[in-house]
C-alpha cells in the first residue's frame, strides 16, 4: 500500500524507506518554532535538559507576536526572556519589533520553510505550512525544547482525508469560505490525530494566500496537519522569498485515505462560523434575521496577508463603516504593511474610518487592541471564536473572510460585499 | 505508574484551551499562578471546588484550540490527578504526556461516570473503576513509548535519563 504526501514526508526524515498510519517514529526537524508566549516555557524546560545549548541556530525561529509590542510588565518579561535566549545561543532568526511579524505569515515570507520541510512550532497554528507542501505542526513547549536541543520529535504518523477540489472559487468567496465549509461539515475533531491533503484540479484556482488560509485553520477540525500538493505556483513563491532547495513529495496513487470529500468550489458561498465553535458555520444566505456588530478584526495568521487587505480594501473604498463601529486592521507582517501602504490602501482604511495597528496576535486570543465587553459581538477574520476568547465570557465572536468581515464593519451588522 | 484516586468534576465536548486558562493569564507561565485560574470561563468555582487528586471527566475533543502547554500545566498544579475523556485533542494529548499530567481515553466511562464519584484509574492497566456506581471500565493503556515518557514524569526526564 502506498504513502500519502505527509507520510512521505515523514518516513524521508526518520530515514525510513515506509512509514504507515499509526506508526510512532523519531523525525529529524528542519525548523522549531516558538513565540513569545510558549518560548518562556521551553526555555525554563531546555534549561533542566543536560545539553550545552541548541542543536543548530539556524533552525530555530523566535518570533515574539502574541503580546508584541510589550502589552504589560509581564510580557516584557517573557520578550526579555526570549530575546536574551537568542542572543545567548546566536538563533539567527530571532525576529525583533520592527522586524517580525505574526509567525505564520513570517515564516514563510522570510523562506523559512520550504515544500518537504519537516517543522514543529510552539502554536497551533504551525500547520500553516502545509500550504508551501511541508510536513508542519503544532506543539507545546516541552516539545519545542525537546526540539531545540536535540532537533528531533517524536510522532504518530497520522492517517490521512483527502479533500478533492474542483471548479474555482467565485467572487467574492475566498479560503477561508472553503476551510469554514470543511469544519463545518467535519467539525472541530472531524480530522482528529489525521492530515487534511487537499487536492485535486481546484487547487490550482487558489492562491498561495488562499492556500495559507486553508492550511491555517487545519487545527480547528482537529487535523495534525493540512498539506498541499506542490505546484508552479507555490515553487514560485519559495524560489521568490527563499534560497533553500526544496523538496517535492507527492502521495502514492494507492495511498490510504479514511475518507474522501469531493468539494465543488464554485458551490461554495460566503460563510460565517458562529459562536462558540468554528463548526457552528451558515452561509450568508442562512442568515435571515439581522445580527448587529460591535467590532471587527482583520487580521491574524489566517486572514492578514495581502491579498486579505486587497479584499478589504476593495469593500471599504469609498465607503465609511458603520457609527458606533470599531473595526481593526492588523497587517501580518511589516513587509505585508509596507505594501499595503505603498498600494494605497492603509489610506483607504483609515479613511473608511477603520485603525491600522502594527503586526500583532494581540486581540484574536483576547491579548490585547480590541478586547471585548461583556453582550458585544465581533465579526472577526481569525481562527477560534471559543468563549471569551477575545474577552468578556458573554461577548460573542463571528468567524468570517476578510470580505465579509469588510462589508459587515461597513454596514453595521453581518453582512457580505454583494449585499453592500 | 501509580493509581489515581479521586472525586471527579464533569464537564462536556470540546473543552478548549481557551476556557482551560484564559489568554489574558497567558503572561505568566508560573503553575501555581496558572493554577488560580485553571477552568474559570467555564467554571468560575472550579478553584474553589478542586481539591488534590480530584478527577476531571469530560466528553470528546478535551484541550481543543491552542497549543499552550499552561492548560495542562494549570490543570496538573490545581492538584487534579488525571483526565478522562472520550477523546482528547492531539496537542493537549501531547502536552499532558510531555509535562507528565496522566490521562486516558474511555468514551463509556466518559459517559457514564457522573459529578462527585468516585473513581480510580489503574495505568498500567488502563482500568478505570467508579467506586460510586461500582463499575468497571476498560480505557486505552498507553503504547510503551509513551509510557516510559509518563513513568518518568515527562518528557525533559526521559531525554536526560536516555543520554
Amino acid at each position: 500500500m502506498g504513502m500519502t504526501m505527509t507520510q512521505k514526508i515523514l518516513a524521508a526524515h526518520a530515514g525510513l524507506d515506509k512509514v504507515e498510519a499509526g506508526q510512532l517514529i523519531e523525525a529529524d526537524l528542519d525548523l522549531v518554532l516558538g513565540n513569545d508566549i510558549t518560548s518562556p516555557v521551553a526555555i525554563k524546560e531546555m534549561e533542566k535538559m543536560k545539553v550545552d545549548g541548541v542543536f543548530d541556530k539556524d533552525k530555530i525561529a523566535l518570533v515574539p507576536d502574541h503580546f508584541v509590542p510589550n502589552k504589560d510588565i509581564k510580557s516584557a518579561q517573557h520578550c526579555k526572556c526570549v530575546r536574551e535566549f537568542a542572543h545567548k545561543n546566536n538563533i539567527t532568526n530571532y525576529f525583533e519589533v520592527g522586524e517580525m511579524g505574526i509567525e505564520h505569515a513570517l515564516l514563510p515570507e522570510k523562506g523559512l520553510t520550504v515544500a518537504g520541510d519537516v517543522i514543529i512550532g510552539a502554536d497551533s497554528h504551525t500547520c500553516t505550512y502545509g500550504a508551501l507542501g511541508a510536513f508542519s505542526t503544532g506543539v507545546g513547549s516541552t516539545d519545542m525544547a525537546a526540539g531545540m536541543a536535540t532537533g528531533k520529535a517524536w510522532f504518530k504518523v497520522p492517517g490521512a482525508i483527502r479533500f478533492e477540489l474542483t471548479g474555482s472559487l467565485p467572487e467574492w468567496v475566498s479560503g477561508k469560505d472553503l476551510i469554514l465549509h470543511i469544519i463545518g461539515m467535519i467539525g472541530v475533531d472531524g480530522a482528529l490525530y489525521k492530515s487534511m491533503e487537499f487536492t485535486g484540479e481546484g487547487v490550482k484556482s487558489l492562491s498561495m494566500d488562499d492556500r495559507f488560509t486553508v492550511a491555517n485553520m487545519a487545527i480547528e477540525a482537529g487535523g495534525k496537519n493540512g498539506i498541499f500538493p506542490v505546484d508552479d505556483l507555490a515553487m514560485a513563491y519559495m524560489k521568490e522569498h527563499s534560497d533553500r532547495p526544496f523538496t517535492v513529495y507527492e502521495a502514492d496513487e494507492d495511498a490510504i485515505y479514511d475518507e474522501t470529500y469531493t468539494i465543488d468550489l464554485s458551490s461554495l458561498r460566503p460563510t460565517i462560523a458562529f459562536p462558540h465553535l468554528p463548526e457552528n458555520t451558515k452561509t450568508i444566505d442562512e442568515i435571515t434575521e439581522d445580527i448587529a456588530i460591535d467590532q471587527v478584526v482583520i487580521g491574524s495568521c489566517t486572514n492578514g496577508r495581502i491579498d486579505d487587505l486587497r479584499c478589504a480594501a476593495k469593500v471599504l473604498a469609498g465607503r465609511h463603516v458603520a457609527e458606533g463601529m470599531r473595526c481593526i486592521i492588523i497587517p501580518a507582517t511589516q513587509a505585508i504593511y509596507l505594501q499595503a501602504m505603498e498600494e494605497g490602501l492603509l489610506k483607504t482604511f483609515i479613511e473608511a474610518g477603520a485603525v491600522v495597528s502594527t503586526p500583532s496576535c494581540g486581540p484574536c486570543l483576547g491579548g490585547y487592541m480590541g478586547i471585548l465587553a461583556e453582550g458585544e459581538r465581533c465579526v472577526s477574520t481569525t481562527n477560534r471564536n471559543f468563549v471569551g476568547r477575545m474577552g468578556h465570557v458573554d461577548s460573542e465572536i463571528y468567524l468570517a473572510s476578510p470580505a465579509v468581515a469588510a462589508a459587515s464593519a461597513v454596514a453595521g451588522k453581518i453582512s457580505c460585499p454583494c449585499r453592500l | 505508574m501509580k493509581n489515581a484516586k479521586g472525586t471527579v468534576l464533569k464537564y462536556g465536548d470540546n473543552v478548549d484551551t481557551d476556557v482551560i486558562i484564559p489568554a489574558r493569564y497567558l503572561n505568566s507561565s508560573d503553575p501555581a499562578e496558572l493554577a488560580e485560574h485553571c477552568m474559570e470561563d467555564i467554571d468560575k468555582d472550579f478553584v474553589k471546588k478542586v481539591k488534590q487528586g480530584d478527577i476531571i471527566v469530560a466528553a470528546k475533543n478535551f484541550g481543543c484550540g491552542s497549543s499552550r502547554e499552561h492548560a495542562p500545566i494549570a490543570i496538573k498544579a490545581s492538584g487534579v490527578g488525571c483526565v478522562i475523556a472520550e477523546t482528547f485533542a492531539r496537542i493537549f494529548y501531547r502536552n499532558a504526556i510531555n509535562i507528565g499530567l496522566p490521562i486516558i481515553e474511555c468514551p463509556e466511562a466518559a459517559k457514564d461516570i457522573e459529578a462527585g464519584d468516585e473513581v480510580e484509574v489503574d495505568f498500567d492497566s488502563g482500568k478505570i473503576y467508579d467506586l460510586t456506581k461500582n463499575k468497571e471500565y476498560q480505557g486505552q493503556a498507553f503504547p510503551p513509548f509513551m509510557q516510559k515518557i509518563i513513568d518518568a514524569e515527562g518528557l525533559v526526564n526521559y531525554i536526560n535519563a536516555k543520554g
